[in-house]
């Protein structure tokens, strides 16, 4: 054992020495003997797979047809589909309902006025969790109408109103069938890991090409965004219903189709109910980046003013977006959290009386809102604004910690960042070709190693190499930065009930916010650049490094524990000796999420201007080239993967280690 | 038993793993357990045979694992057995269409479980109603009906509750109105009372006994506990490792355990409580007697009367026949386990 083990470590250093010499002095070898395509991957080698991509996108677009239909109908169809329940709600709440079209336009309706809708929100959170959730929901959307974000924020609201019950519906419709197709299940599970770690910009791009710029790409990308998690929550809690429950089902007479609907879907709605709040804050996630084509609101409002920096208006938008977040978030844990409801007798009119109370305020709004103008729009000469403030906050910061901020950021570019990039381009492709070959069929055995290598050979081929490993080093650095720094709070707080009840609070309304709000704060502080977009790394992906190495020292057996303490361990002791190794494999789970977490950030912070693989995303994203995006997305993609697989492997290894032990 | 037969299953057998159908036929229908385990195969029953009796409550008993709950689900047909024959009224239950089987459960067959099997999003009511709604009963008839098993089972005044707001006991009366509202036949319970603490389980035995004694059901009832087996069941089939060891009225497992195993289990029951008079009986003897008992009565529960009264008393058979005497001697001996009539 003790030998195995020598010879174990020997392998890895010898690895890392090799990689060391060949990183720093690949150039000089390479010129030495002429191989300089070793270090350099030749553009003439390069297989151009994006611009078959493009060519077969625009070959589907255009010439493609099914029978009588062409491809094009399919997504006309689509389009429509989605488009009339979407203009109907922008209607209401926004543009208000006209007879005809442009200049000729005749007013019929004008758009709901604010209050009922604040109303009619307030009411349905006193419904749903009482009198603190409808104080916090309405102060959301007053906070929504006070800082003149009452459009954009309707706008967003529309498009999540409408994408959410499409990928909850889709989403269960796919599970279900899942459940009981055993294929389906098999060929959809590859396919939905596949979506889950592919960026967010990559989705756009294709759908994009095919639907073109506006608001219904923008909700089709959010659709097919937000689906998987319903798709897998549906299947397992499907399957986690008890065997008893569905046997009482069919000693019942159930048939089948009685089983699924009266057994298993009913006794499945609590899980459910946590895939439709994933949905939810995946589609208004999705909501905000979608913005980017075209689908307006919140997130157009951040993208401009992080365009124009102005910092002001950027964080009142930002905060725009979280609290609409926590709202919605608060608000669909409340109706998941629901039992099933009362019994309550009474007539309709007395169990609908909220309904029509509300119904009848909306009603009344219309003519009171024409009668009062400030009623219908909220004059803008009462809207606060905290712009002045914050641009005063950052001129402070400029002027009072300039050279503090300036040096920190020098420091960790000059010793950390710079270094570890250079050293990871210094890398020649071919020995990185070796290098994901050898460890992921070291830790994983052969088919992660084979599987390595293609994915490794599919991004050196792609010519994506140098975008690669920026990649790589971007998201190293900050997963390191963010497990030293999260672990470390994880395991405080895990030691304290306290603690950790606080810690929790915090990262659950974290987890809430979407991705896009962190670049906020950080290019307010830092400017644009690597740093910045590792800061932003960091902020984003920290969570589960907290969270998983807090449950994980809770999970310890308190027997464990108390063994140790009659052994006469330290506290020292006791968490290093005890808590820590049982904790292992909890951790490395949260350094999965983390890095899963980081390379989803790392595309993002593409807007501030990194160099990397995200960067020739949103750069394909701008361009509408579909067959770029699509490649460049599908690396980021085969990265996450394989980080994902490595790290899986690990831990079973680990794991199996301990039961050969014991 | 002169008691016609509702249930009846001949040589069944349930295999899980890698092609056991294929492993069954290749050892001529009967391998052995170490020819499965080599085959890497799981036998969950083997070789079965079980017949029950209408009116009787039939009850299968072994340790955990020893294949019980398989075997009952294959009576039920919720689990496809391997191989065997099964004839539930004379039908044969495992030729019958997915149409027919469901019939089958709508009328003739309920069940029991172990962890209740309540559907959490339904209440007290529509959970004792569910057979009915799946039948396509209206709601009123079935609200109704459920209203009546409910009342049976002792749960009036809960009827709007939800499961979770009712105690593991409660829950389990809401499973057992659940199977008795559309009136089986043939009544499954599988360990319904192993989930509950030991004084609940004692009370919920002597309900069943009543409710028994009113309904007249034809009952398969499975548990782990002897004790329990012996308060309720007319005959006990005692299952290890898949196989039925021995099949038998609760006296005769006492007195004549057909394995060691059986003999493990049977050891502490006290003789008392499952040996009938006439099996105590001795011959007459005597002519003064203090009275005429039933040959089906428990030693243990006439124990007092006898002793108390000084004199022997004559049993009497079914058919009105004297079948011998007892006295307080032949009390204390089989208390104390002495001299025991073979
Ligand atoms: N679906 C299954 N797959 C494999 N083995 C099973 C399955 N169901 C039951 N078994 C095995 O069959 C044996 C009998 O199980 P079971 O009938 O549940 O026992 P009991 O109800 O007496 O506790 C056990 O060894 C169990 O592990
Ligand atoms: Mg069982």
């Amino acid at each position: 054992m003790i030998r195995g083990r020598a010879a174990s470590w020997a392998f890895w250093l010898g690895l890392a020495g090799i990689t060391a010499v060949l990183s720093l002095n690949g150039k000089e070898i390479a010129q030495a003997t002429g191989l300089s395509w070793l270090t350099k991957y030749p553009q003439a080698w390069q297989l151009h797979l994006d611009r078959q991509i493009s060519a077969a996108l625009k070959w589907l677009l255009e010439e493609a047809t099914f029978g009588p239909f062409q491809f094009r109908d399919f997504t006309r169809l689509l389009s429509a589909l989605i488009e009339a329940p979407y203009t109907l709600l922008r209607n209401l709440v926004v543009d208000g309902f006209a007879w005809g079209r442009g200049q000729q336009a005749v007013p019929i309706l004008p758009p709901m006025a604010w209050l009922p809708v604040i109303l009619g929100f307030g009411l349905l959170a006193l419904r749903l969790g009482g009198a603190r959730l409808a104080v916090l929901v309405t102060a959301a959307f007053l906070y929504l109408l006070l800082f003149g974000l009452w459009q954009s924020a309707m706008v967003t609201l529309v498009s999540v109103v409408i994408a959410v019950p499409l990928g909850v519906l889709g989403g269960a419709a796919l599970g279900i069938l899942a459940f009981r197709v055993r294929w389906i299940d098999r060929a959809l599970r590859p396919v939905l890991d596949l979506m889950q770690t592919v960026p967010v910009f990559a989705y756009l791009v294709p759908i994009l090409f095919l639907f073109g710029f506006g608001p219904m790409a923008a909700l089709v990308a959010t659709v097919i965004y937000a689906m998987p998690p319903m798709v897998r929550i549906t299947t397992i809690g499907l399957r986690g219903v008890p065997e008893e429950v569905v046997e009482a089902g069919r000693m019942a007479g159930c048939t089948r189709r009685q089983l699924l609907w009266k057994v298993q879907l009913p006794s499945a709605r609590r899980m459910m109910m946590v895939g439709v709040n994933q949905v939810i804050m995946l589609t208004l996630n999705m909501v905000i980046i979608a913005s980017m084509i075209g689908a307006g609101g919140l997130g157009y409002d951040v993208l401009t003013a992080l365009r124009k920096l102005d910092v002001g208006r950027g964080v009142e938008a930002g905060f725009g977006i979280v609290v609409l977040a926590i709202a919605l978030d608060k608000l669909s844990q409340a109706a998941a959290n629901r039992g099933p409801r009362d019994p309550s007798g009474g007539s309709w009119l007395y169990r609908h009386r909220w309904i029509l109370a509300w119904a009848a305020v909306v009603v009344a709004s219309y003519p009171l809102a024409m009668a009062i103008p400030p009623l219908a729009v909220y004059p803008a000469g009462w809207q606060l604004s905290t712009g002045g403030f914050w641009s005063a906050v950052v001129s402070w910061i400029n002027l009072n910690l300039y050279d503090q901020i300036e040096a920190v950021k020098v420091a960790a570019l000059t010793w950390v960042l710079v270094p570890v990039k250079t050293f990871l381009l210094g890398i020649p492709w071919a020995w990185g070709l070796v290098l994901a070959g050898t460890i992921a069929g070291g830790i994983g055995g052969w088919r992660l190693g084979v599987m390595a290598v293609l994915m490794t050979g599919f991004i050196i081929t792609a010519g994506l190499w140098p975008e690669a490993m920026i990649t790589i080093y971007l998201c190293g650095v900050s997963v390191v930065i963010a497990m030293l720094i999260g672990v470390p709070i994880g395991i405080l707080a895990g030691q304290n009930d306290r603690a950790y009840g606080v810690v929790t609070l915090i990262l659950d309304t974290l987890q809430t916010l979407p991705s896009f709000v962190y670049l906020i704060p950080v290019v307010m502080l830092f400017k644009v650049g690597d740093f910045s977009a590792m800061i932003a790394v960091v902020m984003y992906a920290i969570v589960p490094a907290i969270r998983y190495a807090a449950v994980g020292i809770r999970g310890v057996d308190p027997q464990l524990v108390e063994a140790g303490i009659v052994s006469g361990c330290t506290r020292g002791q006791l968490i290093r000796k005890v808590k820590l190794p049982l904790a292992m494999p909890s951790i490395l789970l949260g350094l999965n999420q983390t890095i899963m977490l980081a390379i989803s950030m790392l595309v993002i912070t593409a807007l501030v201007g990194t160099r990397d693989l995200g960067q020739e995303v949103y750069i394909a994203l701008t361009k509408a080239n579909a067959g770029k995006g699509i490649v460049a997305g599908l690396a980021v993609a085969f990265i996450a993967m394989m980080s994902d697989r490595i790290i899986t492997a690990a831990i079973a290894r680990r794991t199996a280690a301990r039961e050969t032990h014991a | 038993m002169d008691r016609p037969t509702v249930l009846e299953c001949r040589n069944v057998w349930k295999l899980y793993g890698p092609q056991a159908e294929s492993v069954l036929s290749r050892h001529g229908g009967a391998p052995s357990p170490e020819a499965l385990r080599e085959a890497g195969i799981v036998p969950a029953v083997r070789q079965a045979d079980v017949t029950v009796a209408k009116g009787e409550i039939f009850v299968i008993m072994g340790l955990s694992g020893s294949g019980k709950s398989t075997l009952v689900r294959c009576l039920s047909r919720l689990i496809e057995p391997t191989a065997g024959e099964i004839r539930f009224e004379g039908r044969d239950l495992l030729k019958m269409s997915e149409a027919e089987l469901i019939d089958l459960r709508r009328h003739k067959m309920g069940m029991v479980f172990q962890h209740f099997a309540l559907l959490p999003h339904l209440t007290v009511l529509e959970n004792a109603a569910f057979p009915l709604e799946v039948q396509g009963v209206d709601r009123r008839t079935r609200l109704d009906r459920a209203r009546q098993v409910i009342e049976l089972v002792g749960l009036t005044g809960r009827e709007m509750r939800y499961p979770h707001q009712l105690s593991g006991g409660q829950q389990q009366r809401v499973g057992i109105a659940r199977s008795l509202i559309v009136e089986p036949d043939l009544w499954f319970l599988d360990e319904p009372f192993s989930a509950l603490d030991p004084l609940i389980r004692r009370e919920m035995q002597d309900e069943l006994l009543r409710l028994q004694g009113r309904l007249q059901k034809t009952i398969v009832f499975i548990t782990h506990d002897f004790d329990e087996a012996i308060r309720l069941a007319d005959r006990i089939a005692v299952m290890r490792d898949g196989a039925i060891v021995q099949t038998a009225t609760p006296e005769e497992l006492v007195l004549r355990p057909a394995t060691d195993y059986v003999a493990e289990f049977t050891r502490h029951i006290p003789r008392a409580k499952v040996m009938r008079l006439g099996t105590a009986a001795r011959p007459l003897i005597g002519s003064d007697f203090a009275g005429d008992l039933p040959a089906t009565a428990l030693v243990a529960a006439v124990a007092d009367r006898i002793e108390a009264a000084g004199k022997p008393f004559r049993v009497i058979g079914a058919a009105g026949e004297v079948l011998g005497q007892v006295d307080a001697r032949t009390i204390v001996d089989i208390l104390i386990g002495r001299d025991l009539p073979a």
